[in-house]
């Protein structure tokens, strides 16, 4: 098959294949070349290596139990994707998350945005050589995924935020293990603004490379940092509010040349605004409620004492392992259909479990009404949109993601043509790929 | 065997399992963990495996890091053939063992049915500590096999 690319060189060109597997394209992705010795005369892009069907699986999958796909599609911050599946089923059924929910929202988010950013600064450094920057980076987001984990239970892809609200409410200590993140975030964002900003070899890498001007970034659909280093401040957060970020101050840093200077240095400043939004959040919360697993009630062993007649006692299970004690839940899951029972009565008596099994089960479960809805968060990448098709069955009639990153790698052909061979590389570190949203 | 071959056996599966190149085929979520796992904070390097080649030539131990696709499948199997022996071969997480919650039209069903695959680590994405108990659970598979040299294989 002869691609666009070879039947628009020109004889004498040399044509060089970059991908799918240089160990730059973090992720996988094809970058054919025509190349004028150093220069790159024109290029194409190939995507699709990391199809994994999420479009057509989640028709397949009920509302509820395609989450965890949710969660792989920008899979450095797994809780923003998770939050636009949400927020846009809740739009489908007219409901609202409680206020402490989402706060959690918020504050969890923000530091999902903080991992993403990270890595993308991390890998984009390590690709300019910028080893050092790379092993604060990851070191940095150890510390927030240590939040994550706790109160999630999971590093990653933790299906945390569902329909009407979260899973758990924070874990006990997520007051020190936030401020120490943020203090530990803090000193790696100085540390490396100190090796970047004014290093001369990243910056004759990255300053006045690729430049795109605010126009063709808009014409291509970009958003996120990427169109905010052109100098649009379009932030999904202050154009369509969600969640409470209306009651947030937060600064949305905006670029000047939308070259890869500004994309780096965007997503650096970015990341201290998301700081100042988790101390805000952190002062806003009030206090989780005290652990049940103090108790020295395991959830076997609780199952076991519901069998015995006589104990009437209700049954205690974690907050953060079961996460949806009747005490808090309200506090956290907005009551509903779209909530799945909690565990106290599924454990202890018949009505629950046939509300259980009537949740989970393929053919009953959560039902939104008919109608289509387009819900949007700003992930890491910009503007994350969920269209979601609903004929009033269990299952989606169709699942749309519009994924930030699909637009702004359909610039990256326009941008590397007239570069050198090795501009390549900075370019598509500061764009941050993500197969996973890319390709779906 | 005789005792200096088997002697010898073992010195070579120590060398062997001490230095491990290891080139990382990363494709998607895991690959995260797999950062997590070679940075400083669970530290690879602590088990000899601290040195990524990015090229498969240079590399003993291909970790094949994420969902592999059909589309995929032949640059899996052309870099496995790009890696010169002894080679050995880490499945990381549930997508590459099995394909994991991936059961469609366009996702490889387990790496092993295209490749040999020496340790399968489960999860999805695996913790460090997971990876880092497969890789000494692959260690030890280096110690105890049948090491092969040069000459030794020439005699047979």
């Amino acid at each position: 098959m002869t691609t666009r690319l070879q039947s628009e060189a020109r004889r004498e060109s040399l044509l060089l294949n970059m991908g799918p597997f240089h160990p730059a394209m973090h992720g996988t992705i094809r970058i054919m070349l025509e190349i004028e010795g150093e220069r790159v005369r024109n290029a194409e892009v190939e995507i699709g290596f990391l199809h994994r069907g999420f479009e057509k699986t989640c028709e397949n999958k009920t509302w509820f139990n395609l989450l965890p796909y949710t969660d792989r599609l920008n899979y450095v911050s797994p809780l923003l994707n998770n939050l636009g599946y949400a927020l846009a089923v809740e739009k489908l059924f007219g409901v609202e998350a409680p206020a402490r929910a989402r706060l959690i929202r918020v504050l969890l988010g923000e530091l999902s945005r903080i991992a993403d950013h990270l890595t993308c600064v991390a890998a984009m450094a390590m690709e300019c050589g910028a080893f050092t920057v790379f092993l604060y980076n990851i070191k940095a987001r150890e510390f927030i995924w240590d939040v994550i984990e706790a109160t999630t239970g999971a590093r990653m892809t933790t299906s945390y935020i569902r329909i009407g609200g979260v899973r758990a409410d924070l874990h006990p200590g997520w007051r020190e293990a936030t401020a120490r993140a943020v203090a530990e975030t803090r000193k790696v964002l100085k540390d490396v603004r100190g090796l970047l900003d004014a290093n001369p070899i990243f910056l004759k890498r990255t300053r006045d490379i690729a430049v795109i001007s605010p126009e063709r970034a808009l014409a291509y659909g970009w958003t996120g940092p990427c169109l905010r280093s052109t100098g649009i401040a379009y932030d999904v957060r202050r154009a369509h509010p969600y969640l409470d970020y209306d009651d947030f101050e937060f600064e949305i840093p905006t670029g000047e040349r939308g070259d890869n200077f500004d994309r780096y240095l965007v997503r650096m400043r970015e990341m201290e605004q998301s700081l100042r939004i988790i101390e805000q959040a952190a002062s806003k919360l009030g206090a989780s409620p005290p652990a049940v697993m103090a108790a020295s009630v395991e959830p076997a062993a609780a199952i076991e004492a519901s069998r015995s007649r006589r104990e009437r006692r209700p049954i205690r299970l974690s907050p953060n392992l079961e996460g949806s004690e009747k005490a808090v839940s309200e506090d956290i899951l907005a009551a509903g259909p779209w909530a799945a029972p909690p565990k106290e009565d599924v454990y202890s008596s018949i009505e629950g479990l046939i509300r259980h099994f009537q949740f989970f089960m393929k053919d009953h479960g959560i039902r939104p009404p008919r109608g289509e809805v387009y819900g949007a968060v700003e992930g890491g990448n910009g503007e994350v949109g969920f269209y979601l098709v609903s004929d009033g069955s269990d299952t989606p009639a169709r699942v749309h993601l519009r994924a930030p990153c699909f637009h702004i790698v359909a610039a990256l052909e326009e941008l590397i043509v007239g570069l050198y061979l090795a501009d390549i590389i900075p370019t598509f570190g500061s764009l941050n790929m993500i197969g996973g949203e890319l390709d779906r | 065997m005789s005792r200096n071959a088997s002697a010898f056996n073992s010195v070579l599966g120590w060398a062997r399992k001490f230095s491990l190149f290891h080139y990382p085929f990363v494709t998607a979520c895991c690959g995260m963990e797999y950062m997590s796992a070679a940075c400083a904070h669970f530290d690879l390097d602590r088990f000899g495996a601290g040195w990524t080649r990015f090229s498969p030539r240079q590399a003993d131990l291909l970790i094949v890091v994420g969902t592999v696709t059909e589309k995929l499948t032949p640059v899996l199997q052309t870099v496995y053939r790009q890696m010169v022996d002894p080679k050995w071969v880490i499945a990381f997480g549930a997508c590459a063992v099995s394909g994991g919650i991936y059961d469609n039209y366009a996702v490889l069903q387990g790496i092993d049915t295209v490749i040999p695959v020496d340790v399968y680590i489960p999860g999805g994405p695996p913790r460090p500590e997971t990876v880092l108990d497969g890789l000494i659970k692959l260690q030890e598979k280096i110690q105890k096999q049948d090491q092969d040299w040069r000459w030794r294989k020439r005699r047979s």
